[in-house]
């Protein structure tokens, strides 16, 4: 996903004075991405309503990742409004510790990928198994693409004052930073919270 | 962020830069469209050999049952995704949208480039699965599960990979290439190109490809799940199953949800490959029969309706499969409502020849050729759309020829078309008239020669999908005549598009020069300075557009057409207006 430095490099390319195309281009690719994580829980919850759905055990692992992303976006609006009044300082921080942090979720996913092998549920052990390890790890992918876009930015931001290039790369990240965690939300709840009942309750009504 | 072009557009120098490694869109959409003719040279070969198995059975030792089924699943793939898809969004796509709206390129030229080599891989691993143990997979193009990944069908310990990777890497190529397409056409328009000045070319480009965006994600679920099945033992579409006297590991999956996932994206790409032709045809139609299209606000209209329509219709793919009796009337009712704006712009087309002033040049026969070839085909669908006409005809060789008829020659003839029309601005010279019109009339009556006959064929009730109809008492011995008369057609119109190939080849080097504008055109990409278009397409200055794309005949003119960027009065839009507008709908403000 080099979006964010696709937009600095080629905007303004295509027309002369063309303001950046970043930012609808980052939507439409968050439309997409929607639309496939939509398919694949449309066919996760008519699975779900299968006889033999069993669902994982919640780790506490879960909640760790959970927290540690939610502070990876909170480092990213953090920069982005930081380089919003013109703080480099505050800027570089937040964008410098919202990638570690969402390399720490990452971490954590594998980890708590390990500790479900460990306990036996491995992917083809049965339909929830399957539908966690591909939902999760596809997340994961989105998730390094979104950090190859971090490290251009980093790259960009790193010795400059705050530029307007320079800012849009941050925002853009925060935003997808934002769309991904909105996404993992989802699906924690989709995989180990609401009760399967209430969801097949709501989309059989629905 | 104030560039000026000069900066922007670094002309590239070397070899490799201008023609291989390339940003510019150009050369892109002609690598795309190479690719795509070859790989479609291929999908031809197969399905010539497919003919020669069915006219005449048992002759080529070398076709078994094996081969047969992996002849058919790939020509089907390969024509559907590899060449219809790529070649219009790719190929057309690529180089008409910024000509068309006055861009300098795409949005985002190094994405544009990375969609296109992401693209030959998709074609490479693909082609690669005819090499691999086994050979391609023969599953059909569906790829239906269970059988599609179970020994017994051919290829299907590598070929069926094969095909998932490519198709999971296509599905990317297609993303990175749609971002480009939308946000060019949303974002890069030239001075006074409004959205309801855009040719239909453009429209129909523009929303097929919103409508990859949003059905090609669900064939990415539908082939990585199944790919999780072949490869890592998951059970997503897989039941308990015996296979060959083995109880197998897979449990508990539901194969007719592969079905939905897969039709949800099949129906679509229907019309993705539809739209596109639809635009170009409106183009060719108008410019060739020097009058203005007939309704162009409506045919606009119509583009974005059955784009919308045609996400509501897939389960018509699944009535055999059997489902709920409402769910049945539910699609059966939405696919019969998609005829209405389809219809529409058959009428449109119709009326936009009638009483204007015809030119049978080669792209314009192609054009009425498809007029024809779509209503047939289109017909048909209206028969096939009804549960209860479908059930019996389903599985006969009536909707081979429905399908083919609508989506397979249908949109053939318009990249024909489009490939005559564009070819003197791709590089400076006319294709060979004479050959060109040989080229089309065999390939439109030959067309015509294969699948007319297969209505009946199927009326009779001879089922598709089979490698040879030995033994069925029901099926009489003059359909194997003509099956030979078909095949005999099939082969005819299959040597002939190497006199297309040929012409192609043979006109880029010593084809009559063409001019700046051999067919008097009124849309943007045909006023550039140069011809070929150089980089960055317009030299110092963008065009501005004052007029809509059709004013073609305009009474009072001096010429038979107005350009969109010529500034002078008269003519106007869609609504006669004769108050040509400035419209600066965005202005050159800095960023």
């Amino acid at each position: 996903m080099s979006l964010a430095q696709s937009a600095r490099h080629d905007a303004g390319g295509a027309r002369d004075g063309m303001p950046s195309a970043g930012k609808p281009a980052l939507w439409v690719f968050m439309g997409v991405v929607t639309v496939l994580f939509a398919q694949f829980l449309h066919a996760y919850i008519v699975r779900m309503g299968y006889a033999d759905w069993q669902r994982l055990p919640t780790l506490p692992t879960v909640w760790l990742n959970t927290a540690l992303l939610l502070l990876s976006s909170a480092a990213l609006q953090w920069a982005q409004v930081a380089g919003r009044h013109g703080r480099r300082a505050g800027m570089r921080g937040g964008l410098f510790l919202g990638g570690v942090l969402a390399l720490a979720f990452l971490a954590g996913q594998l980890w708590l990928w390990r500790q479900l092998t460990a306990l036996d549920y491995v992917i083809a052990s049965g339909p929830a198994s399957s539908f966690f390890y591909l939902l999760s790890g596809l997340h994961g992918i989105h998730l390094i693409g979104g950090l190859v876009a971090w490290g251009m930015t980093i790259r960009r931001v790193g010795h400059n004052d705050v530029t307007a290039d320079g800012l849009l790369a941050v925002e853009l990240c925060a935003r997808y930073w934002h769309f991904l965690l909105a996404l993992w939300l989802v699906l924690l709840g989709l995989l180990f919270i609401v009760p399967p009942a209430t969801i097949l309750a709501i989309c059989s009504s629905a | 962020m104030a560039y000026s072009s000069a900066e922007q557009h670094h002309e590239p120098h070397s070899f490799w830069t201008r023609y291989v490694w390339s940003q510019d869109h150009k050369v892109i959409a002609v690598q795309y469209t190479i690719t795509a003719i070859a790989v479609g040279m291929v999908a031809l070969v197969l399905s010539n050999l497919m003919r020669l198995q069915l006219g005449f059975p048992g002759r080529f030792a070398f076709i078994d049952a094996n081969h047969y089924y992996q002849y058919v699943t790939l020509h089907g793939m390969i024509m559907v995704v590899y060449l219809l898809t790529a070649l219009f969004l790719g190929g057309f796509g690529n180089y008409l949208i910024p000509l068309m709206v006055g861009a300098r390129d795409m949005v985002f030229p190094l994405l544009n480039m990375l969609s296109y080599w992401v693209y030959l891989l998709a074609v490479l691993v693909l082609m690669a699965s005819f090499f691999v143990p086994g050979g391609p997979t023969g599953a059909g193009w569906t790829l239906y599960p269970p059988q599609s990944i179970l020994p017994g069908t051919p290829g299907s310990d590598w070929g069926i990979i094969l095909m998932l990777v490519s198709l999971l890497i296509f599905i990317v190529a297609a993303t990175m290439g749609g971002l480009n397409y939308v946000i060019t056409v949303l974002q890069a328009r030239t001075r006074g190109m409004t959205l309801m000045r855009m040719p239909l070319t453009v429209w129909g480009i523009f929303v097929a490809t919103i409508m990859a965006l949003l059905a090609f994600p669900s064939l990415f679920v539908s082939g990585v799940m199944l790919l999780f099945d072949k490869v890592l033992g998951t059970s997503f579409f897989m039941p308990a199953i015996v296979s060959m006297g083995q109880a197998l590991s897979y449990k508990g999956g539901s194969p007719i949800l592969f079905q939905h996932l897969f039709w949800f994206f099949g129906h679509p790409e229907v019309y993705i490959v539809a739209l596109p032709a639809f635009g170009i045809v409106s183009d060719l139609i108008s410019t060739h029969s020097r009058k203005k299209i007939f309704g162009y606000h409506m045919m606009v209209w119509a583009i974005v309706m059955i784009g919308a329509l045609s996400f509501v219709v897939w389960a018509h793919h699944m009535f055999v499969s059997g489902m709920n009796p409402y769910f049945g009337f539910f699609f059966a009712t939405t696919t019969l409502i998609i005829a209405v704006p389809t219809a529409i712009k058959v009428y449109n087309w119709v009326l936009t020849l009638w009483h204007s002033d015809i030119h049978l040049s080669v792209p314009m026969l192609f054009a009425i050729g498809f007029i024809s070839t779509f209503l047939i085909g289109g017909l048909t669908g209206l028969f096939l759309g009804n549960v209860s006409v479908d059930i019996p005809l389903s599985n006969t060789y009536f909707v081979v020829a429905h399908f083919h008829m609508v989506m397979g020659v249908s949109p053939i003839l318009v990249i024909f078309g489009g490939l005559y029309h564009w070819f003197p601005k791709v590089t400076g010279r006319l294709m060979n008239e004479t050959l060109g019109k040989l080229h089309f009339w065999v390939t439109f009556l030959g067309t015509y020669a294969i699948y007319f006959p297969m209505h009946y064929l199927g009326i009779l009730g001879m089922p598709r999908r089979y490698y040879a109809y030995d033994n069925y008492a029901f099926i009489p011995a003059s359909a194997q005549q003509l099956n030979a008369f078909i095949t005999v057609a099939a082969l005819i119109v299959g040597v002939t598009q190497l006199v297309f190939l040929y012409n192609l080849v043979h006109s880029t080097f010593r084809g009559r020069p063409a001019g700046s504008n051999p067919w008097r055109a009124t849309t943007l990409e045909w006023q550039t300075p140069e011809t070929p278009p150089g980089h960055g397409n317009w030299g110092a200055e963008q065009p501005e557009v004052h007029r809509w794309a059709y004013d073609y005949s305009v009474p009072g003119m001096a010429q038979d057409f107005v350009p969109q960027n010529s500034a002078v009065a008269g003519g106007g839009d869609d609504h006669d207006q004769t108050v040509v507008k400035a419209a600066p709908r965005r202005g050159r403000k800095k960023t």
